[in-house]
Protein backbone atom coordinates (compact mmCIF):
# COMPACT_ATOMS: atom_id res chain seq x y z
CA UNK A 1 0.00 0.00 0.00
CA UNK A 2 0.91 3.41 -1.11
CA UNK A 3 1.70 5.74 2.06
CA UNK A 4 -0.24 8.81 3.02
CA UNK A 5 3.15 10.58 2.56
CA UNK A 6 4.44 9.11 -1.02
CA UNK A 7 1.07 10.62 -2.39
CA UNK A 8 1.44 13.89 -0.89
CA UNK A 9 5.50 13.86 -2.42
CA UNK A 10 4.14 12.81 -5.48
CA UNK A 11 1.11 15.28 -5.51
CA UNK A 12 3.81 17.95 -4.41
CA UNK A 13 6.10 17.10 -7.57
CA UNK A 14 3.05 16.76 -9.77
CA UNK A 15 1.85 20.42 -8.51
CA UNK A 16 -1.37 19.08 -7.53
CA UNK A 17 -3.32 20.36 -4.30
CA UNK A 18 -5.61 17.40 -2.93
CA UNK A 19 -8.37 16.66 -0.63
CA UNK A 20 -8.23 14.46 2.62
CA UNK A 21 -10.79 12.12 0.54
CA UNK A 22 -8.90 12.49 -2.72
CA UNK A 23 -5.69 11.38 -1.05
CA UNK A 24 -7.21 8.65 1.02
CA UNK A 25 -8.69 7.52 -2.96
CA UNK A 26 -5.36 7.92 -4.69
CA UNK A 27 -3.71 5.81 -1.88
CA UNK A 28 -5.98 2.94 -2.63
CA UNK A 29 -6.24 3.54 -6.59
CA UNK A 30 -2.35 4.19 -7.04
CA UNK A 31 -1.52 0.92 -5.37
CA UNK A 32 -3.85 -1.22 -7.01
CA UNK A 33 -2.56 0.17 -10.28
CA UNK A 34 1.49 0.27 -9.51
CA UNK A 35 0.33 -3.56 -7.86
CA UNK A 36 -1.32 -4.27 -11.64
CA UNK A 37 2.00 -3.09 -13.27
CA UNK A 38 4.69 -5.88 -11.63
CA UNK A 39 2.74 -8.09 -14.81
CA UNK A 40 5.52 -6.55 -16.41
CA UNK A 41 8.82 -7.79 -14.46
CA UNK A 42 8.17 -10.77 -16.72
CA UNK A 43 8.91 -9.15 -19.99
CA UNK A 44 12.03 -9.86 -21.71
CA UNK A 45 13.23 -6.75 -23.98
CA UNK A 46 13.98 -7.00 -28.06
CA UNK A 47 18.20 -6.78 -28.97
CA UNK A 48 18.51 -3.28 -29.37
CA UNK A 49 19.42 -3.89 -33.53
CA UNK A 50 15.99 -4.82 -34.38
CA UNK A 51 14.88 -1.67 -36.62
CA UNK A 52 11.45 -1.29 -36.03
CA UNK A 53 9.70 1.14 -37.13
CA UNK A 54 10.92 2.09 -40.84
CA UNK A 55 8.93 5.33 -41.19
CA UNK A 56 10.75 6.84 -38.55
CA UNK A 57 14.72 6.41 -39.66
CA UNK A 58 15.68 9.96 -37.75
CA UNK A 59 14.06 12.39 -35.60
CA UNK A 60 12.69 15.30 -37.05
CA UNK A 61 13.72 18.24 -34.75
CA UNK A 62 12.29 21.37 -35.44
CA UNK A 63 14.95 24.26 -35.68
CA UNK A 64 15.24 26.16 -32.01
CA UNK A 65 14.08 29.76 -33.70
CA UNK A 66 11.32 32.17 -32.89
CA UNK A 67 8.30 32.11 -35.75
CA UNK A 68 6.44 35.15 -35.75
CA UNK A 69 2.83 34.67 -35.82
CA UNK A 70 -0.05 36.93 -36.79
CA UNK A 71 -0.69 40.13 -34.30
CA UNK A 72 -4.48 38.95 -34.72
CA UNK A 73 -3.12 35.77 -33.07
CA UNK A 74 -1.08 36.71 -30.88
CA UNK A 75 -3.80 38.73 -29.04
CA UNK A 76 -5.96 36.01 -28.55
CA UNK A 77 -3.56 34.08 -27.28
CA UNK A 78 -2.64 37.04 -24.64
CA UNK A 79 -5.96 37.45 -23.99
CA UNK A 80 -6.35 34.11 -22.97
CA UNK A 81 -4.49 34.54 -19.82
CA UNK A 82 -5.74 34.89 -16.44
CA UNK A 83 -3.58 37.88 -15.82
CA UNK A 84 -2.07 40.23 -17.93
CA UNK A 85 -0.40 43.74 -19.02
CA UNK A 86 0.28 44.92 -22.10
CA UNK A 87 1.41 42.26 -24.37
CA UNK A 88 2.64 40.55 -21.43
CA UNK A 89 1.44 37.53 -19.08
CA UNK A 90 1.50 38.45 -15.67
CA UNK A 91 3.40 35.66 -12.97
CA UNK A 92 3.62 35.64 -9.25
CA UNK A 93 7.00 36.63 -8.21
CA UNK A 94 9.56 33.63 -8.68
CA UNK A 95 11.87 34.72 -5.94
CA UNK B 1 -40.35 15.19 -46.44
CA UNK B 2 -38.00 13.21 -46.40
CA UNK B 3 -35.95 12.46 -43.35
CA UNK B 4 -32.36 14.25 -44.29
CA UNK B 5 -30.81 13.45 -41.06
CA UNK B 6 -29.94 9.78 -41.85
CA UNK B 7 -28.57 10.39 -45.00
CA UNK B 8 -24.65 9.23 -45.77
CA UNK B 9 -22.20 11.89 -46.78
CA UNK B 10 -22.51 10.56 -50.55
CA UNK B 11 -26.69 10.74 -50.30
CA UNK B 12 -26.25 14.68 -48.72
CA UNK B 13 -24.13 15.34 -51.51
CA UNK B 14 -25.76 14.11 -54.26
CA UNK B 15 -29.12 15.85 -53.18
CA UNK B 16 -27.20 19.27 -52.70
CA UNK B 17 -26.28 18.97 -55.64
CA UNK B 18 -29.21 17.98 -57.57
CA UNK B 19 -31.32 20.65 -55.55
CA UNK B 20 -33.18 18.02 -53.65
CA UNK B 21 -33.23 20.18 -50.43
CA UNK B 22 -30.68 23.33 -49.13
CA UNK B 23 -27.92 23.35 -46.67
CA UNK B 24 -30.16 25.02 -44.99
CA UNK B 25 -32.75 22.95 -44.62
CA UNK B 26 -30.09 20.02 -44.01
CA UNK B 27 -28.32 21.57 -41.35
CA UNK B 28 -32.08 23.06 -39.45
CA UNK B 29 -32.41 19.28 -39.39
CA UNK B 30 -29.42 17.82 -37.74
CA UNK B 31 -29.80 21.33 -35.28
CA UNK B 32 -33.49 20.80 -34.37
CA UNK B 33 -32.33 16.77 -34.25
CA UNK B 34 -29.74 18.12 -31.42
CA UNK B 35 -32.33 20.53 -29.79
CA UNK B 36 -34.98 17.39 -28.78
CA UNK B 37 -31.81 15.16 -27.70
CA UNK B 38 -31.40 14.31 -24.13
CA UNK B 39 -28.08 12.47 -24.96
CA UNK B 40 -25.46 14.96 -24.00
CA UNK B 41 -23.86 14.30 -26.75
CA UNK B 42 -22.80 17.98 -27.64
CA UNK B 43 -21.13 20.58 -25.07
CA UNK B 44 -21.71 23.53 -27.53
CA UNK B 45 -23.86 24.07 -30.11
CA UNK B 46 -23.35 27.12 -32.61
CA UNK B 47 -26.71 27.29 -34.62
CA UNK B 48 -25.54 30.56 -35.91
CA UNK B 49 -22.11 29.85 -37.86
CA UNK B 50 -23.68 26.42 -38.87
CA UNK B 51 -26.47 28.37 -40.97
CA UNK B 52 -23.98 31.28 -41.68
CA UNK B 53 -21.38 28.62 -43.45
CA UNK B 54 -24.98 26.44 -44.86
CA UNK B 55 -26.28 30.00 -46.58
CA UNK B 56 -22.56 29.91 -48.23
CA UNK B 57 -22.93 26.77 -49.51
CA UNK B 58 -26.32 26.74 -50.97
CA UNK B 59 -24.78 30.41 -52.90
CA UNK B 60 -22.24 28.14 -53.83
CA UNK B 61 -24.09 25.74 -55.03
CA UNK B 62 -27.06 28.35 -56.54
CA UNK B 63 -23.88 29.65 -58.66
CA UNK B 64 -23.35 26.41 -60.03
CA UNK B 65 -20.02 26.03 -58.63
CA UNK B 66 -18.09 22.54 -58.29
CA UNK B 67 -18.55 21.65 -55.39
CA UNK B 68 -16.52 19.27 -52.71
CA UNK B 69 -18.10 15.88 -51.47
CA UNK B 70 -18.20 18.01 -47.45
CA UNK B 71 -19.05 20.81 -49.10
CA UNK B 72 -22.76 22.14 -46.97
CA UNK B 73 -22.77 18.56 -45.09
CA UNK B 74 -22.91 19.11 -40.93
CA UNK B 75 -20.25 17.50 -38.70
CA UNK B 76 -19.65 17.26 -35.12
CA UNK B 77 -15.88 18.04 -33.90
CA UNK B 78 -15.30 16.28 -30.30
CA UNK B 79 -14.35 19.28 -27.95
CA UNK B 80 -10.20 18.56 -27.64
CA UNK B 81 -9.73 19.61 -31.12
CA UNK B 82 -9.80 23.51 -31.40
CA UNK B 83 -11.95 25.53 -33.65
CA UNK B 84 -11.23 29.03 -33.73
CA UNK B 85 -13.24 31.71 -32.01
CA UNK B 86 -15.22 28.54 -30.10
CA UNK B 87 -14.76 27.49 -26.70
CA UNK B 88 -12.55 24.46 -26.30
CA UNK B 89 -13.06 22.29 -22.89
CA UNK B 90 -11.73 19.02 -23.74
CA UNK B 91 -14.79 18.49 -20.69
CA UNK B 92 -12.81 20.31 -17.73
CA UNK B 93 -13.66 22.61 -15.51
CA UNK B 94 -10.19 24.09 -16.03
CA UNK B 95 -10.41 24.76 -19.40
CA UNK B 96 -14.64 25.77 -18.95
CA UNK B 97 -13.74 29.25 -20.58
CA UNK B 98 -10.94 28.60 -23.07
CA UNK B 99 -11.73 29.96 -26.52
CA UNK B 100 -9.65 28.67 -29.44
CA UNK B 101 -6.91 31.12 -30.69
CA UNK B 102 -6.75 29.43 -33.92
CA UNK B 103 -8.13 26.32 -36.03
CA UNK B 104 -6.78 22.88 -35.69
CA UNK B 105 -4.87 21.83 -38.67
CA UNK B 106 -8.35 18.97 -39.71
CA UNK B 107 -10.75 21.85 -38.79
CA UNK B 108 -9.21 24.44 -41.32
CA UNK B 109 -8.98 21.19 -44.00
CA UNK B 110 -12.82 20.67 -42.94
CA UNK B 111 -13.42 25.00 -43.99
CA UNK B 112 -11.17 24.82 -47.00
CA UNK B 113 -13.99 21.98 -48.25
CA UNK B 114 -17.00 24.27 -46.87
CA UNK B 115 -18.18 21.76 -44.00
CA UNK B 116 -21.13 22.86 -41.65
CA UNK B 117 -19.60 22.74 -37.93
CA UNK B 118 -22.62 21.91 -35.53
CA UNK B 119 -20.85 22.03 -32.28
CA UNK B 120 -18.41 20.65 -29.86
CA UNK B 121 -19.28 16.97 -28.92
CA UNK B 122 -18.61 15.75 -25.15
CA UNK B 123 -15.61 13.58 -24.38
CA UNK B 124 -13.99 12.01 -20.61
CA UNK B 125 -12.18 14.92 -19.43
CA UNK B 126 -8.87 15.28 -20.95
CA UNK B 127 -9.84 12.27 -23.95
CA UNK B 128 -8.91 10.52 -20.21
CA UNK B 129 -11.76 7.32 -20.45
CA UNK B 130 -13.58 4.91 -21.88
CA UNK B 131 -17.22 5.97 -20.91
CA UNK B 132 -17.32 9.97 -21.03
CA UNK B 133 -18.26 9.00 -17.42
CA UNK B 134 -15.32 11.24 -16.39
CA UNK B 135 -16.67 14.40 -18.28
CA UNK B 136 -16.74 17.83 -16.08
CA UNK B 137 -20.17 18.31 -18.13
CA UNK B 138 -21.72 14.61 -17.34
CA UNK B 139 -21.89 11.45 -19.09
CA UNK B 140 -23.29 11.01 -22.51
CA UNK B 141 -25.84 8.10 -22.92
CA UNK B 142 -25.64 5.54 -25.53
CA UNK B 143 -28.29 6.35 -28.20
CA UNK B 144 -29.62 2.48 -27.99
CA UNK B 145 -30.58 2.19 -24.33
CA UNK B 146 -30.03 5.37 -22.32
CA UNK B 147 -28.99 3.74 -19.15
CA UNK B 148 -25.73 2.34 -20.59
CA UNK B 149 -22.70 4.21 -21.95
CA UNK B 150 -21.78 5.50 -25.42
CA UNK B 151 -18.32 4.46 -24.74
CA UNK B 152 -15.46 6.99 -24.40
CA UNK B 153 -13.33 8.64 -24.69
CA UNK B 154 -15.07 10.28 -28.07
CA UNK B 155 -18.37 9.53 -26.53
CA UNK B 156 -20.32 12.39 -27.70
CA UNK B 157 -18.95 12.55 -31.42
CA UNK B 158 -19.88 8.58 -31.88
CA UNK B 159 -23.52 9.10 -30.21
CA UNK B 160 -23.95 12.16 -32.04
CA UNK B 161 -23.41 10.10 -35.69
CA UNK B 162 -25.39 7.19 -34.51
CA UNK B 163 -28.63 9.50 -33.38
CA UNK B 164 -28.18 11.37 -36.41
CA UNK B 165 -27.35 14.36 -34.97
CA UNK B 166 -24.44 15.28 -37.09
CA UNK B 167 -23.84 13.31 -41.10
CA UNK B 168 -20.00 12.61 -39.37
CA UNK B 169 -17.96 13.51 -36.93
CA UNK B 170 -14.34 13.92 -35.48
CA UNK B 171 -13.09 12.03 -32.63
CA UNK B 172 -9.54 11.54 -31.28
CA UNK B 173 -7.55 7.75 -29.92
CA UNK B 174 -5.33 7.59 -27.51
CA UNK B 175 -5.84 4.04 -26.34
CA UNK B 176 -9.34 3.28 -28.39
CA UNK B 177 -11.10 6.61 -27.98
CA UNK B 178 -12.51 6.21 -31.75
CA UNK B 179 -13.07 2.44 -31.81
CA UNK B 180 -14.36 1.52 -29.10
CA UNK B 181 -17.27 4.27 -28.34
CA UNK B 182 -17.75 3.27 -32.36
CA UNK B 183 -18.14 -0.60 -31.43
CA UNK B 184 -20.57 1.33 -28.34
CA UNK B 185 -22.99 3.06 -30.68
CA UNK B 186 -23.20 0.79 -33.66
CA UNK B 187 -21.05 3.54 -36.04
CA UNK B 188 -18.04 2.97 -37.94
CA UNK B 189 -15.08 4.93 -36.40
CA UNK B 190 -11.18 4.76 -38.00
CA UNK B 191 -7.82 5.47 -36.29
CA UNK B 192 -5.45 6.44 -38.25
CA UNK B 193 -1.88 5.17 -38.42
CA UNK B 194 -0.03 7.21 -35.85
CA UNK B 195 1.53 10.06 -38.03
CA UNK B 196 -1.27 10.01 -40.90
CA UNK B 197 -3.15 12.82 -40.02
CA UNK B 198 -2.07 16.01 -38.38
CA UNK B 199 -2.30 16.70 -34.18
CA UNK B 200 -2.04 20.26 -34.95
CA UNK B 201 -4.97 21.82 -32.68
CA UNK B 202 -5.71 18.71 -30.60
CA UNK B 203 -5.68 19.28 -27.22
CA UNK B 204 -2.44 16.89 -26.27
CA UNK B 205 -3.14 13.47 -24.41
CA UNK B 206 -0.47 11.28 -25.23
CA UNK B 207 2.01 12.64 -27.69
CA UNK B 208 3.16 9.29 -28.87
CA UNK B 209 -0.21 7.62 -29.21
CA UNK B 210 -2.55 10.78 -30.44
CA UNK B 211 -4.15 10.70 -33.46
CA UNK B 212 -7.43 12.09 -34.94
CA UNK B 213 -9.97 10.32 -36.90
CA UNK B 214 -13.59 10.34 -38.16
CA UNK B 215 -16.40 8.12 -37.08
CA UNK B 216 -19.38 8.04 -39.99
CA UNK B 217 -22.43 5.76 -41.05
CA UNK B 218 -20.68 3.68 -43.15
CA UNK B 219 -17.25 2.69 -44.78
CA UNK B 220 -17.51 5.03 -47.80
CA UNK B 221 -18.01 7.89 -45.47
CA UNK B 222 -15.01 7.33 -43.40
CA UNK B 223 -13.33 7.40 -46.56
CA UNK B 224 -14.31 10.46 -48.04
CA UNK B 225 -13.46 12.35 -44.32
CA UNK B 226 -10.42 10.64 -43.85
CA UNK B 227 -9.21 11.50 -47.15
CA UNK B 228 -10.07 15.30 -46.11
CA UNK B 229 -8.02 15.35 -43.22
CA UNK B 230 -5.12 13.12 -44.29
CA UNK B 231 -1.88 14.29 -45.01
CA UNK B 232 1.62 15.87 -43.75
CA UNK B 233 1.61 18.98 -41.92
CA UNK B 234 4.28 21.15 -41.68
CA UNK B 235 2.91 22.36 -37.84
CA UNK B 236 3.01 18.45 -36.82
CA UNK B 237 6.79 17.16 -36.72
CA UNK B 238 4.89 13.66 -36.20
CA UNK B 239 3.13 14.19 -39.29
CA UNK B 240 3.84 12.44 -42.31
CA UNK B 241 3.24 12.56 -45.88
CA UNK B 242 0.88 9.19 -46.79
CA UNK B 243 2.30 6.17 -48.67
CA UNK B 244 -1.41 5.58 -48.49
CA UNK B 245 -2.33 3.64 -51.98
CA UNK B 246 -5.08 3.78 -53.91
CA UNK B 247 -5.54 -0.12 -54.83
CA UNK B 248 -8.12 -1.52 -54.32
CA UNK B 249 -7.88 -4.72 -52.37
CA UNK B 250 -10.43 -7.63 -52.74
CA UNK B 251 -11.21 -9.98 -49.59
CA UNK B 252 -10.61 -13.29 -51.82
CA UNK B 253 -7.06 -12.42 -52.33
CA UNK B 254 -6.43 -11.62 -48.34
CA UNK B 255 -5.23 -13.46 -45.41
CA UNK B 256 -7.06 -12.62 -41.99
CA UNK B 257 -5.04 -13.16 -39.39
CA UNK B 258 -7.38 -14.25 -35.89
CA UNK B 259 -5.10 -13.69 -32.87
CA UNK B 260 -5.85 -16.31 -30.14
CA UNK B 261 -4.73 -14.27 -27.42
CA UNK B 262 -7.80 -11.97 -28.67
CA UNK B 263 -10.06 -14.45 -27.96
CA UNK B 264 -9.03 -15.76 -24.34
CA UNK B 265 -10.85 -15.33 -20.76
CA UNK B 266 -12.73 -12.19 -20.33
CA UNK B 267 -14.25 -12.26 -23.79
CA UNK B 268 -18.29 -12.39 -23.35
CA UNK B 269 -19.54 -15.28 -25.35
CA UNK B 270 -21.96 -13.12 -27.21
CA UNK B 271 -19.31 -10.50 -28.78
CA UNK B 272 -17.40 -13.67 -29.34
CA UNK B 273 -20.17 -15.40 -30.88
CA UNK B 274 -20.48 -12.08 -33.55
CA UNK B 275 -17.22 -11.57 -34.32
CA UNK B 276 -16.68 -15.37 -35.24
CA UNK B 277 -19.19 -15.45 -37.41
CA UNK B 278 -18.25 -11.98 -39.09
CA UNK B 279 -15.05 -14.18 -39.43
CA UNK B 280 -16.42 -16.69 -41.20
CA UNK B 281 -17.97 -14.68 -43.41
CA UNK B 282 -14.81 -13.83 -44.31
CA UNK B 283 -14.07 -17.03 -45.12
CA UNK B 284 -16.84 -17.61 -46.99
CA UNK B 285 -15.77 -14.79 -49.66
CA UNK B 286 -12.65 -16.65 -50.13
CA UNK B 287 -10.21 -15.18 -47.60
CA UNK B 288 -7.67 -17.15 -45.81
CA UNK B 289 -7.90 -17.58 -42.43
CA UNK B 290 -5.12 -17.49 -40.45
CA UNK B 291 -4.08 -18.38 -36.56
CA UNK B 292 -1.54 -16.13 -35.61
CA UNK B 293 -0.32 -15.27 -32.18
CA UNK B 294 0.52 -11.37 -30.30
CA UNK B 295 2.57 -13.49 -27.48
CA UNK B 296 2.86 -10.09 -25.76
CA UNK B 297 -0.48 -9.21 -25.23
CA UNK B 298 -0.54 -10.01 -21.47
CA UNK B 299 1.75 -6.96 -20.93
CA UNK B 300 -0.36 -4.15 -23.30
CA UNK B 301 -2.24 -2.99 -20.55
CA UNK B 302 0.23 -2.51 -18.15
CA UNK B 303 2.45 -1.12 -20.88
CA UNK B 304 -0.14 1.21 -22.17
CA UNK B 305 -0.96 2.41 -18.64
CA UNK B 306 2.24 3.49 -17.49
CA UNK B 307 3.34 5.33 -20.96
CA UNK B 308 0.15 7.08 -21.31
CA UNK B 309 0.10 9.00 -18.00
CA UNK B 310 4.00 9.71 -18.20
CA UNK B 311 3.37 11.77 -21.30
CA UNK B 312 -0.02 13.01 -19.85
CA UNK B 313 1.48 14.17 -16.70
CA UNK B 314 4.12 16.02 -18.77
CA UNK B 315 1.65 17.63 -21.47
CA UNK B 316 -0.78 18.76 -18.20
CA UNK B 317 1.92 20.49 -16.86
CA UNK B 318 0.94 23.36 -19.41
CA UNK B 319 -2.58 24.18 -17.31
CA UNK B 320 -0.83 25.81 -14.03
CA UNK B 321 -2.97 28.77 -14.18
CA UNK B 322 -0.79 31.15 -15.47
CA UNK B 323 -1.13 30.81 -19.14
CA UNK B 324 -4.68 29.73 -19.69
CA UNK B 325 -8.21 28.14 -18.23
CA UNK B 326 -8.89 28.54 -14.30
CA UNK B 327 -6.76 30.39 -12.29
CA UNK B 328 -7.32 30.18 -8.56
CA UNK B 329 -6.17 33.42 -6.08
CA UNK B 330 -3.13 32.49 -4.46
CA UNK B 331 -0.49 33.94 -2.24
CA UNK B 332 2.26 32.77 -4.30
CA UNK B 333 3.22 31.09 -7.43
CA UNK B 334 3.45 27.47 -6.35
CA UNK B 335 0.18 28.12 -4.99
CA UNK B 336 -1.25 29.44 -8.13
CA UNK B 337 0.07 25.75 -9.49
CA UNK B 338 -1.20 23.42 -6.85
CA UNK B 339 -4.58 25.24 -6.13
CA UNK B 340 -5.34 26.26 -9.86
CA UNK B 341 -5.18 22.37 -10.61
CA UNK B 342 -6.39 21.14 -7.44
CA UNK B 343 -9.76 22.68 -8.53
CA UNK B 344 -9.55 22.84 -12.04
CA UNK B 345 -8.47 19.46 -12.60
CA UNK B 346 -10.90 16.73 -12.39
CA UNK B 347 -10.43 12.91 -10.74
CA UNK B 348 -9.24 10.90 -13.64
CA UNK B 349 -6.35 13.27 -14.64
CA UNK B 350 -5.01 14.01 -10.89
CA UNK B 351 -5.36 10.09 -10.84
CA UNK B 352 -3.28 9.75 -14.53
CA UNK B 353 -0.83 12.62 -13.39
CA UNK B 354 -0.18 11.09 -10.33
CA UNK B 355 0.62 7.74 -12.22
CA UNK B 356 2.98 9.60 -14.64
CA UNK B 357 4.60 11.31 -12.10
CA UNK B 358 5.31 7.87 -9.93
CA UNK B 359 6.69 6.03 -12.91
CA UNK B 360 8.47 8.92 -13.83
CA UNK B 361 10.21 9.50 -10.43
CA UNK B 362 13.73 9.72 -9.53
CA UNK B 363 14.47 5.80 -8.32
CA UNK B 364 11.22 4.77 -10.04
CA UNK B 365 12.16 5.69 -13.95
CA UNK B 366 14.13 2.53 -14.67
CA UNK B 367 11.65 -0.06 -12.98
CA UNK B 368 8.37 1.32 -14.62
CA UNK B 369 8.86 3.82 -17.31
CA UNK B 370 11.89 1.92 -18.98
CA UNK B 371 10.50 -1.28 -18.73
CA UNK B 372 7.30 -0.35 -20.44
CA UNK B 373 9.21 1.19 -23.57
CA UNK B 374 11.08 -2.06 -23.67
CA UNK B 375 7.51 -4.13 -23.36
CA UNK B 376 6.41 -1.81 -26.02
CA UNK B 377 9.36 -2.78 -28.76
CA UNK B 378 7.78 -6.31 -28.00
CA UNK B 379 4.76 -5.44 -29.01
CA UNK B 380 5.75 -3.97 -31.92
CA UNK B 381 7.48 -6.94 -32.87
CA UNK B 382 4.45 -8.71 -32.48
CA UNK B 383 2.44 -7.05 -35.12
CA UNK B 384 5.58 -6.78 -37.07
CA UNK B 385 5.81 -10.64 -37.28
CA UNK B 386 2.01 -11.28 -37.38
CA UNK B 387 1.70 -9.13 -40.90
CA UNK B 388 4.48 -11.82 -42.31
CA UNK B 389 1.84 -14.04 -41.76
CA UNK B 390 -1.55 -11.96 -42.55
CA UNK B 391 -2.33 -9.14 -44.55
CA UNK B 392 -4.87 -7.71 -42.03
CA UNK B 393 -5.69 -8.21 -38.26
CA UNK B 394 -9.98 -9.52 -37.20
CA UNK B 395 -10.30 -9.25 -33.61
CA UNK B 396 -13.47 -7.92 -30.68
CA UNK B 397 -13.06 -3.47 -30.43
CA UNK B 398 -14.36 -4.50 -26.85
CA UNK B 399 -14.73 -7.41 -24.83
CA UNK B 400 -18.51 -6.48 -23.83
CA UNK B 401 -21.06 -4.48 -25.30
CA UNK B 402 -21.71 -0.92 -23.90
CA UNK B 403 -22.00 -1.08 -20.28
CA UNK B 404 -24.72 0.53 -17.22
CA UNK B 405 -23.80 4.21 -16.45
CA UNK B 406 -21.87 3.70 -13.18
CA UNK B 407 -21.26 0.49 -13.50
CA UNK B 408 -17.00 0.87 -13.67
CA UNK B 409 -16.83 4.58 -12.11
CA UNK B 410 -15.46 2.94 -8.64
CA UNK B 411 -12.87 0.78 -10.08
CA UNK B 412 -10.39 2.99 -12.31
CA UNK B 413 -8.77 -0.86 -12.91
CA UNK B 414 -11.72 -2.43 -14.34
CA UNK B 415 -12.23 0.46 -16.51
CA UNK B 416 -8.56 0.30 -17.97
CA UNK B 417 -9.17 -3.22 -18.53
CA UNK B 418 -12.11 -2.66 -20.65
CA UNK B 419 -9.49 -0.99 -23.29
CA UNK B 420 -7.74 -4.67 -24.06
CA UNK B 421 -8.21 -4.99 -27.24
CA UNK B 422 -7.43 -1.24 -28.26
CA UNK B 423 -4.26 -0.52 -27.08
CA UNK B 424 -1.99 -2.64 -28.14
CA UNK B 425 -2.96 -1.38 -31.64
CA UNK B 426 -1.94 2.26 -30.71
CA UNK B 427 1.45 0.89 -28.85
CA UNK B 428 2.63 0.18 -32.28
CA UNK B 429 1.43 2.87 -33.91
CA UNK B 430 -1.53 0.93 -36.19
CA UNK B 431 -4.47 1.61 -37.82
CA UNK B 432 -7.53 0.13 -36.63
CA UNK B 433 -10.93 0.33 -37.88
CA UNK B 434 -14.38 -0.55 -36.14
CA UNK B 435 -17.09 -1.91 -37.96
CA UNK B 436 -20.59 -2.75 -36.59
CA UNK B 437 -20.89 -6.44 -36.81
CA UNK B 438 -24.46 -7.65 -34.70
CA UNK B 439 -25.73 -6.89 -31.98
CA UNK B 440 -26.81 -8.23 -28.48
CA UNK B 441 -30.45 -7.08 -27.85
CA UNK B 442 -30.25 -3.40 -28.92
CA UNK B 443 -26.35 -3.38 -28.28
CA UNK B 444 -24.35 -2.86 -30.96
CA UNK B 445 -20.97 -4.75 -31.54
CA UNK B 446 -17.95 -3.64 -33.73
CA UNK B 447 -15.35 -5.94 -35.21
CA UNK B 448 -12.12 -4.24 -35.03
CA UNK B 449 -9.97 -4.38 -38.65
CA UNK B 450 -6.26 -4.05 -38.17
CA UNK B 451 -3.51 -3.48 -40.43
CA UNK B 452 0.01 -2.32 -41.19
CA UNK B 453 1.57 0.86 -40.80
CA UNK B 454 -0.39 3.24 -43.79
CA UNK B 455 -2.70 0.52 -45.03
CA UNK B 456 -5.65 2.38 -44.82
CA UNK B 457 -7.01 2.04 -48.45
CA UNK B 458 -6.49 -1.83 -47.11
CA UNK B 459 -8.56 -1.70 -44.20
CA UNK B 460 -11.08 0.53 -45.75
CA UNK B 461 -11.28 -1.66 -49.15
CA UNK B 462 -12.34 -4.69 -47.41
CA UNK B 463 -14.38 -2.76 -44.48
CA UNK B 464 -16.41 -2.43 -47.34
CA UNK B 465 -16.78 -5.59 -48.62
CA UNK B 466 -17.71 -6.75 -44.62
CA UNK B 467 -20.35 -4.17 -44.09
CA UNK B 468 -21.84 -5.42 -47.46
CA UNK B 469 -21.61 -9.38 -46.38
CA UNK B 470 -23.04 -8.26 -42.35
CA UNK B 471 -25.82 -6.20 -43.53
Amino acid sequence: MITKEEVLKIAKLARLELTEAEITKMQKDLSAILDYFNLLKKAGRLPMSIQLDRHRKSNQLRKDEAISQKREVVEKIIAASPDKKDDYIKVKAVL
Amino acid sequence: MMNLTNLSIKECHEGLKNKKFSSKELTSAYLEKIKKSDLNSFLSVREDLAIFQAEKSDEKIARGEQISLLEGISCAIKDAILVEGEKCTAASKILENYIAPYDATVIKKLKEQGAVILGKTNTDEFTMGASTENSAFGVVKNPHDKTRVAGGSSGGSAAAVAADEACYSLGSDTGGSIRQPASFCGVVGLCPTYGAVSRYGLIAHASSFDQIGPFAKNVEDIEVVFNAIKGKDPLDATSVESEISNFKFQISNLRIGVPKEYFAKGLEPKVEKIIREAIKKAEEAGAKIVEISLPSTQYALACYYILVPSEASANLARFDGIKYGLSSPAENLLDVYLKSRGQGLGAEPKRRIMIGTYCLSSGYYDAYYKKAQEARNLIRQDFSNAFEKCDLIFCPVSPFPAFKIGEKTDDPLSMYLADIYTVAVKLAGLPGLSLPAGKIGNLPVGLQIIGNHFQENKILSIALEMENMLQ
